[in-house]
This record gives structure tokens, C-alpha cells and sequence, in this order.
């Protein structure tokens, strides 16, 4: 029978807890046994990322690596970890895999949904708020070694400028006016990022830096996967700008990376 | 002592009828119109954010004729259902078909109720077909459902009208409708179905791109294949 009791909730989350919290059971995480640290439990969840975002003059590249670990093994060597949320957003995920993807999920269907049923998009600083509270209510998961940390970036339309957005686990939000890298790698990548960032830089200029810094960051850490030209698997890019997001097509990142490796 | 009074089932359905009937005829239709990339939705309506198209999933669209604050909470509720149900199981299970029997099982519960007057409403759900379904998987069919105040439903085919004069229009599209009209034809033709209907009519309602109301549902879009066009982009379509 149709439930028409939410009349006026735009704000798909809590529909879902009220209604269905089986659907949300790691993002609800008072449901789990709290006693448990999952870091010291019998199976290793699949974690272990450099992802990042690079503002450049017409808008922001977002950028991931492909690999996720299962303690000293790989895991998966084809996992994305950015998500197009809506027109003028994306979002990207750190930390164990699962809750991660699971995060990304309901955050796109939650922005969409406000925009359908308010008929307006909901603006990219709303979405950045709402984002903090998605990280915060996996506070729990956290604590027991599940966290969950993502990266946002997206086009602001009225500031006509691209942004982005970082979280701490206990979901505060901080803003970064250049670039930014976060994951087990992401330390390395800010390096490569500090020294070849320059305000106003162009598009090609940005996906140069972004595949170098991947690149530096999969050479430190070994929980990211560098460009595998073997398999032709590459890492994934996405600018977003005013047009909209757009995933940089797979030959253009194999160009990038075959550039650099030519002037190693 | 009162007596108690009889009424037969007919009598009662009959009265419902005739005054969602009386209602209905007020409203302004809405076409909706298979063409060669998808479905075209076109409505009289002047207004700028009171729409009566909207999206509610990736292929899907809801029109409707009547009341706007009884369709809104069924718009509304449509959206919802569709993305708990996509999000449970997976984008592609989310059907016209399933929620054309929501909406049908909601309004034929408010028809039938005794103390509740029956909702002045009739929808469209609109589904479009991919181009990259097998072709036996009814994934690649356009769907069109036309469900009634009184939650009875029906399935259309090439094009379906909701509204007070959605029969006089339809005798104008058994007519002129062809298959595999290009968008401009397709709207063109609707349009013009419009001012027909009009010049026959009281109020002098002037079709005009500032007066109509466009949406598609498109095959080769991404996923959500429902685009809205503006004023600009419907009268470039027109000229």
C-alpha cells in the first residue's frame, strides 16, 4: 500500500531509518554489537586508497586509484571510488570498502531525491552539510575500525568556482581552496600535489598533476595501485565543471600516464 | 425510530463518477506521445514551477490531470517508493507497471471508501523503453498507463490523453498520428491537436510556447532519461 505519511521529507536518510533501517544496517550502527572491533576480528575488510581533488580554472578534477586491499593482499584491482552524485558533484571514498560504497550510494539517491521532490537542486554547500552528518552517524562503525571517509568536490554555481570538501570521523567539514588527497596514500599524493599546484591552472595542467601525484602516491604506499598497463587498468578521472561531470575517457588517462612514464 | 436507507453499489459507484466527472472536465490535458527517440509530455499549463509532468525515476515520468495538491502527495510518495525500492535492489527494478498498481491499489482504496471523496485526479505513468535491452525483455517497449480516479488502469499504446477533452483529442490523433516522428513533428503535431481543441473553446486559450508544458523521457540519454525543455528550446523546436 502506498505510504503517503512522509509528505514534506525531502530528506531520503531518514525515511529509510524510519522505514527501513535493515537497509542501513552499517550506516546505523547503533545495531551493531558494539563490543566488537572488526580491526581485530577474523576478516579484514577491504580498504586501502589515494583519492583526490585538484581545483583548476574551469572547475575541479577528481581522481582515484583502482585497488583495494585485504590486508597485505590485493583485494579487488578494479574498484572505483569516485561517484558522480548530481549535475555538479562528485564524491570520493576512503577507508573500508563496503561501508564506503554503501556511503556513496545514498548520498547520490539522497541529493537526487531532494531534487525530484523539491524540483530544485539541492545546493553543493546543503549537499557538503548533509554529507557531514552521513559520516557522523557511522561514528559507531568507526570506532570499531569500519571508517568511512570521503572527499567532495563539485562545481559551485552561484560562487562560479570550483570547491572542495573533507571530513573528519566524527563528521567535521573542512573546506580546501586548491586540492586535496586523502586514503593511506594520500599524504604522498599531497606532496606531489604542494609542489605542482599553481593557482589557475588548466585543465590539462590539472590532470597532469593528478596522474603524477596517483602515480607518487602508488610508488610510497602500498595500499594503492598504480596504472596497471598490463591489465589496462588506469585510474579513474572526473572533471566537473559547469557542463556538468564528465569521466575523462580511458584513452586520454593512458596517454597521461604514458607521458609520464616517457619522462621518468 | 430512523429508517435505515439502501443505496445499491451501482448507484453509489454512479455518483462518484459523475462528480469526479464534473471535475475532470475542468481540467487542462495533458498529451502524452511516442515519437522516434522516446516520449514526448506536453500540457497546456502557463505556470513556471507548478508542473503537471515530473520525473520520478531514471525511465519513468508521472502526468496528471486535476486536482494539483491530490496529484502532488502521489508524485511525491511515487519518487519515494521508487528510490527505496531501486536502493534495496537495483536501479533497473524499479517499473511503470509497479507503480502504475501502487497508484491504482491507492486510488481504488479512496474511490471505494464510504466517508472519503474520491480523489479529481487521473495520471499517465510513462516508461521508456533502452536500446541496449534484448529485444524479448519488454525493457526496449515504450509503456504508457492511464489510471483513472477510480484506480481502474489501462495501457496504452503510441499516445495517450488525460483531461476534459481527451476524447476530442484523441479523435484528432487516431487521425494524424504516424510512427517515428522526429521531436519537432512529434511536438509540432501536438500543438497544433492543441489549438484545434482551443479554437472550438470558450476561454480562448492561446497555445504558445510561454503556455505549454514540455518534458521527455529519451532513450539515448543517461541514466535519468527525463529532461524538462524551456521556453528558449520550444519555440527553436516550433519555428
Amino acid at each position: 500500500m502506498l505510504d503517503l505519511s512522509d509528505y514534506g521529507n525531502s530528506d531520503f536518510f531518514q525515511i529509510l531509518k524510519r522505514r527501513h533501517p535493515e537497509l542501513l544496517a552499517t550506516l546505523n550502527s547503533s545495531d551493531v554489537a558494539s563490543s566488537v572491533n572488526v580491526a581485530e576480528a577474523a576478516f579484514r575488510p577491504y580498504e586501502g586508497t589515494t583519492v583526490l581533488a585538484v581545483v583548476y580554472d574551469a572547475g575541479v578534477v577528481m581522481a582515484g586509484d583502482r585497488q583495494a586491499t585485504e590486508g597485505y593482499q590485493v583485494g579487488e584491482r578494479r574498484i572505483q571510488k569516485i561517484y558522480p552524485v548530481d549535475r555538479h558533484s562528485a564524491i570520493a571514498v576512503a577507508g573500508a570498502a563496503g561501508p564506503c560504497i554503501e556511503m556513496a550510494k545514498l548520498f547520490q539517491v539522497e541529493v537526487e531525491f531532494y531534487e525530484k521532490t523539491e524540483g530544485i537542486s539541492l545546493s553543493l554547500e546543503g549537499q557538503a552539510n548533509f554529507l557531514a552528518h552521513l559520516v557522523r552517524s557511522n561514528l559507531g562503525l568507526a570506532m570499531q575500525g569500519l571508517i568511512v571517509l570521503p572527499l567532495f568536490a563539485g562545481y559551485d554555481l552561484k560562487r562560479q568556482r570550483g570547491r572542495i570538501f573533507k571530513y573528519d570521523a566524527v563528521g567535521g567539514r573542512y573546506e580546501e581552496d586548491d586540492y586535496y588527497a586523502i586514503g593511506s596514500g594520500g599524504k604522498d599524493a599531497r606532496t606531489t600535489l604542494k609542489k605542482r599546484h599553481t593557482p589557475e591552472i588548466t585543465r590539462q595542467n590539472a590532470l597532469e598533476i593528478v596522474a603524477e601525484a596517483l602515480w607518487d602516491a602508488a610508488d610510497e604506499d602500498i595500499a594503492t595501485g598504480g596504472p596497471d598497463l598490463i591489465r589496462k587498468i588506469f585510474p579513474t578521472l572526473y572533471t566537473v565543471t559547469e557542463e556538468g561531470v564528465t569521466e575523462v575517457p580511458e584513452a586520454t588517462v593512458e596517454e597521461l600516464y604514458r607521458n609520464l612514464i616517457a619522462r621518468l | 425510530m430512523s429508517t435505515p436507507y439502501y443505496v445499491s453499489p451501482e448507484q453509489i459507484r454512479q455518483d462518484k463518477e459523475d462528480f469526479v466527472s464534473r471535475g475532470i472536465a475542468q481540467a487542462k490535458e495533458v498529451v502524452v506521445l511516442e515519437y522516434r527517440e522516446g516520449l514526448l509530455m506536453v500540457a497546456e499549463n502557463p505556470r513556471k514551477t507548478t508542473f503537471k509532468i515530473s520525473e520520478i525515476y531514471d525511465r519513468i515520468a508521472l502526468a496528471a490531470a486535476g486536482r494539483i495538491a491530490e496529484y502532488e502527495i502521489l508524485r511525491v510518495a511515487g519518487i519515494r517508493e521508487s528510490e527505496i525500492k531501486g536502493f534495496r535492489y537495483y536501479r533497473e527494478d524499479v517499473t511503470a507497471k509497479w507503480l502504475t498498481n501502487l497508484y491504482s491499489q491507492h486510488m481504488g482504496a479512496v474511490a471505494q471508501a464510504w466517508d472519503a471523496k474520491p480523489l479529481e485526479i487521473e495520471l499517465l505513468v510513462c516508461e521508456v523503453g533502452t536500446t541496449d535491452a534484448p529485444a524479448d525483455s519488454g525493457l526496449r517497449n515504450n509503456q504508457i498507463y492511464h489510471i483513472a480516479f477510480d484506480g481502474i488502469y489501462s495501457e496504452e499504446e503510441k499516445y495517450a490523453v488525460i483531461g476534459g477533452r481527451a476524447t476530442a483529442i484523441i479523435e484528432i490523433l487516431e487521425q494524424r498520428y504516424t510512427d517515428g516522428l522526429e521531436m519537432p513533428a512529434a511536438l509540432q503535431l501536438i500543438t497544433d491537436t492543441f489549438r484545434t481543441i482551443e479554437a472550438d473553446a470558450e476561454d480562448d486559450y492561446e497555445i504558445t510556447p510561454q503556455t505549454i508544458e514540455v518534458a521527455c523521457l529519451e532513450k539515448t540519454a543517461d541514466r535519468r532519461k527525463f529532461r524538462r525543455l524551456s521556453t528558449d528550446e520550444v519555440t527553436t523546436l516550433l519555428s
